[in-house]
């Protein structure tokens, strides 16, 4: 048996093992999701025993190198252990923007200091990390952003507004962009981190067409950031004035992670599934589903063909932007598929039946896909500029 | 296993990359027989060529002479087939006709794939009976006379058939039209008698032909893997087939858009490249976007048909399905971004679209295979 085979059979034997029936089932609620922080509960036994199973192994973040909480995975077996837990439908232990976002920042451009402290606390769900990027004047066109810190030596004073903060009002600690030289465009952002507990952070949520209310107004009122928390762990990532390298790398891997390019459920066939609920398919319908199985099917290999090239360095570094883009449309019809499959029943908005309205909330949340972490039309102009090279884009 | 070619792969990527464009080029080929009105619709001078390149024999067996190589590599060559339009019995006889035959008896194999690694022969595959492909209705008939069979009846659309050496010909030899078992594969040589072929040209300038049977009399030796058995064959062969048209169809796509993405880039009006329109933009990331991910599927399934994959089956519909819905929109996106010039025939790009249609027909369009993955998922 060749060793990645081997590493099969043991990661399959251990997840036999270490992960409950409970989380090999679908999520359907949000608090199904387990996002970790200082103010983090379980939602049962199982979540907490998945978890804690998870970070002993270094398997809530499994690529990772073992010194920062992970597993140290090579690429071939991340790959395994990502088929084996999709094969039976095992859940993420634990979801967070320091996993899929900072994380990864920070593998690339933190100091040793910074990795020690700030991975390990991600890997263990110690602090949970929220995004401050966006702000009302400044969405796509993100690096028109204004929030000041005005260098005082030691530290920076902060202020200014961000908007669209997912979890703002759940999170610990935000990385955030803020204009630390108004002169100068793209090299005059800095990448800042720090506590949302600080003095002059406050958050209002926003409500969400879905009836939800993930995220917030950020405001920052002379909020004062220290430059160091210590020996080799700057308040910042990169350099001061060069954050804007940093927010691009983070959004390549936030754009990575909502394309759903990882496979489960976002890329999987559907027909058979609306078929059983609705008993009979009207035949344009059942057609529609057909053509959209054959496109989720077909963008499930472009994922797995995806994250192989990226492992390997294969990958187009603007590809993040075509996955991103067909991935979130294609979840946008899985969607309304569905609700179309489940007909009126889908619209119900409260009833006990759907779970308190599911279908109709999660179709309206995934209009949100292709609009968080870039819009599609942003994404088709990096397509143009970066990879097809087309004039003037 | 990865899902992109490892370095081997690359290589013979790379050799088939330079073959085609500095042989089996536009104006070299399909220009060429197209214009001379040539009734095989191909050079017989390239497909030797391709022979000494290996390729010929690229899914025969190295016990059969042939390079023993998979439907990855096969598919290798016939991307860089599509991109250059480059005219050759490669589906039919390297792809089609070479799965069959690895599926037949020592004595058909040796009467006929060395013909086919050298170059030699050519062969093709007569299933469809109509004028959409229906694989699960074969009324074609082979009844049981003395040692053999006489096989009576008609086929449609059997690419190369004028031309080829032996066509595998898919016949009933009991139960009813739309029996799954029952069907069995025969070997037909060119010579056999009560054959006729009326042949027609296609829109891409490939030739097919209408052909009866007409008490044409086989030995038993011609029969390809099991009598009343030949849906196993068939099946493979299908599969081999489907995945093979869309590796092609992906070189199709990606040389019409390659093409269209360097027009916009050339072509002025308004003062300005008409690549710096955001309207053109949008349209082609997305057409990029459709045909990475047509190409993917399409390795995928490759990779499951070489592995034995029970999933092969379904994936190899999903790739037929979404690369003729993929390479169709390229092919589309082409001709009206280039604007009254696409409309050309002195112009390549009207070729792509041509070869695309007859690509999307050949073993099952999008409706078909659509259908087909609805089917094969239970509803
Ligand atoms: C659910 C959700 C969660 C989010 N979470 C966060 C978060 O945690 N942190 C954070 O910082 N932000 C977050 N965002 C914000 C998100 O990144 C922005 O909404 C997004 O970048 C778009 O900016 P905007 O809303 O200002 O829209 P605008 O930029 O005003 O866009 C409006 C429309 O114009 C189009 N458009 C804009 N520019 C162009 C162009 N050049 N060419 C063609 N079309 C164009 C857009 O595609 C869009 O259709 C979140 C958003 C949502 C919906
Ligand atoms: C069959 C046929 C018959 C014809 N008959 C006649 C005739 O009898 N008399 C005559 O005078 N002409 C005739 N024409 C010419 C026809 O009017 C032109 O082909 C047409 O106006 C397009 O111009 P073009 O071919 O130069 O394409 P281009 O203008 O070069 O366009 C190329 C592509 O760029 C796009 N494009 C151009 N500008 C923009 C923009 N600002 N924004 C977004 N996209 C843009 C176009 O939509 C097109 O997709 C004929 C054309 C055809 C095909």
């Amino acid at each position: 048996m060749s060793d990645l085979e081997t590493f099969r059979e043991e990661t399959r034997a251990w997840l036999e093992a270490n992960c409950p029936p409970e989380m090999r089932q679908p999520v359907r609620d949000e608090d199904d999701i387990y996002w970790g922080g200082r103010n983090a509960s379980f939602k049962n036994d199982a979540q907490k025993t998945w978890f804690e199973a998870c970070v002993a192994k270094g398997y809530t973040v499994p690529a990772w190198p073992k010194e920062y909480g992970g597993a140290g995975l090579t690429p071939p077996q991340a790959k395994v252990l990502r088929e084996e837990m999709n094969a039976i439908g095992a859940r993420p232990p634990l979801s967070s923007f320091g996993i899929w976002m900072l994380g990864p920042a920070l593998l690339h451009f933190g100091t040793e200091g910074q990795k020690q402290r700030f991975l390990n606390e991600i890997a263990r769900g110690e602090i949970r990390w929220c995004q401050g990027y966006s702000e009302p004047g400044s969405g796509s066109d993100l690096v028109s952003m204004q929030t000041f810190g005005e260098d005082k030596g030691d530290h920076w004073v902060v202020n200014g507004q961000k908007i669209w903060t997912s979890y703002a009002d759940h999170a610990d600690w935000i990385f955030c962009l803020v204009r630390t030289d108004k002169e100068n465009k793209y090299q005059g952002i800095t990448f800042m981190l720090f506590d949302m507990a600080s003095e002059g952070v406050s958050t209002k949520p926003i409500k969400l067409i879905s009836g939800n209310s993930p995220f917030c107004e950020t405001f920052f009122d002379d909020v004062s950031v220290p430059k160091s928390y210590g020996e080799d762990c700057p308040g910042f990532v990169g350099e001061i004035n060069r954050g804007w390298d940093v927010a691009k790398y983070l959004l390549g891997h936030e754009r990575e992670m909502i394309s759903g390019a990882d496979g489960g459920s976002r890329t999987a066939a559907i027909g058979a599934v609306m078929k059983r609920h609705a008993g009979e398919l009207d035949p344009l319908l059942r057609a529609e589903l057909a053509n959209f199985d054959v496109d989720a099917l077909a963008y499930a290999c472009m994922g797995e063909k995806f994250l192989d090239e990226v492992k390997v360095g294969k990958a187009h570094p603007a590809q993040p932007n075509m996955m991103k883009y067909a991935g979130t449309e294609l979840n946008k019809r899985r969607h309304e598929l569905m609700m179309s499959a489940g007909g009126s029943r889908s619209l119900e908005w409260d009833s006990e039946e759907t779970g308190g309205g599911k279908p109709a909330r999660n179709w309206l949340r995934t209009k949100a896909n292709s609009i968080e972490g870039g819009t599609s039309e942003v994404m088709l102009n990096v397509i143009s500029k970066r990879i097809l090279d087309l004039p003037g884009a | 296993m990865p899902l992109y070619h490892n370095e081997d792969q690359a290589m013979l990527a790379e050799t088939a990359s330079q073959f085609m464009v500095e042989e089996g080029a536009i104006n070299k080929q399909l220009r060429h027989w197209r214009d001379r009105d040539c009734k095989d619709g191909f050079g017989h001078g390239l497909w030797k060529q391709m022979a000494e390149l290996g390729f010929t024999g690229i899914l025969v067996s190295e016990d059969d002479g042939g390079l023993g190589m998979g439907h990855v590599e096969a598919g290798i060559v016939l991307e860089e087939i599509g991109r250059n339009l480059t005219p050759s019995p490669f589906l039919t006889s390297s792809v089609l006709a070479a799965t069959a035959l690895g599926g037949a008896n020592d004595e058909l194999r040796g009467r006929y794939l060395p013909g086919l690694v050298s170059g030699d022969s050519v062969f093709a595959v007569a299933i469809d009976e109509g004028a959409k492909h229906r694989p699960e209705r074969i009324a074609c008939k082979a009844e049981k006379s003395g040692n053999g069979f006489k096989l009576s009846g008609k086929k449609d659309f059997v690419v190369q058939g004028a031309s080829a050496d032996m066509i595998v010909v898919a016949a009933r030899t009991s139960g009813s039209d739309a029996d799954a078992d029952g069907v069995t594969l025969f070997a037909v040589p060119k010579d056999a008698a009560g054959m006729n072929h009326d042949a027609v040209r296609l829109v891409d300038s490939s030739m097919a032909t209408h052909t009866t049977f007409d008490n044409v009399e086989l030995d038993g030796d011609s029969v390809i893997g099991e009598v009343d058995g030949g849906r196993e064959v068939l099946n493979k062969l299908l599969m081999a087939g489907r995945v093979g048209s869309a590796a092609e169809g992906v070189g199709v796509a990606r040389g019409a858009m390659d093409m269209t993405v360097d027009y916009l880039k050339q072509r002025k009006q308004f003062g300005k490249l008409i690549g710096e329109f955001q309207a053109l933009q949008h349209r082609a990331a997305h057409l990029y976007s459709e045909v990475e991910i047509a190409r993917a599927v399409t390795i995928k399934a490759a990779q499951l048909l070489d592995a034995g994959s029970e999933n092969a089956d379904l994936m190899a519909s999903v790739a037929k399905a979404k690369v003729a819905r993929a390479a169709g929109l390229a092919v589309k996106e082409g001709v009206q971004m280039h604007g009254g010039i696409g409309m050309t025939d002195e112009y390549d790009i009207g070729l792509y679209m041509k070869r695309d249609r007859a690509l999307q027909e050949f073993l099952g369009d999008a409706y078909y295979h659509a259908n087909r993955v609805a089917e094969l998922s239970g509803y």
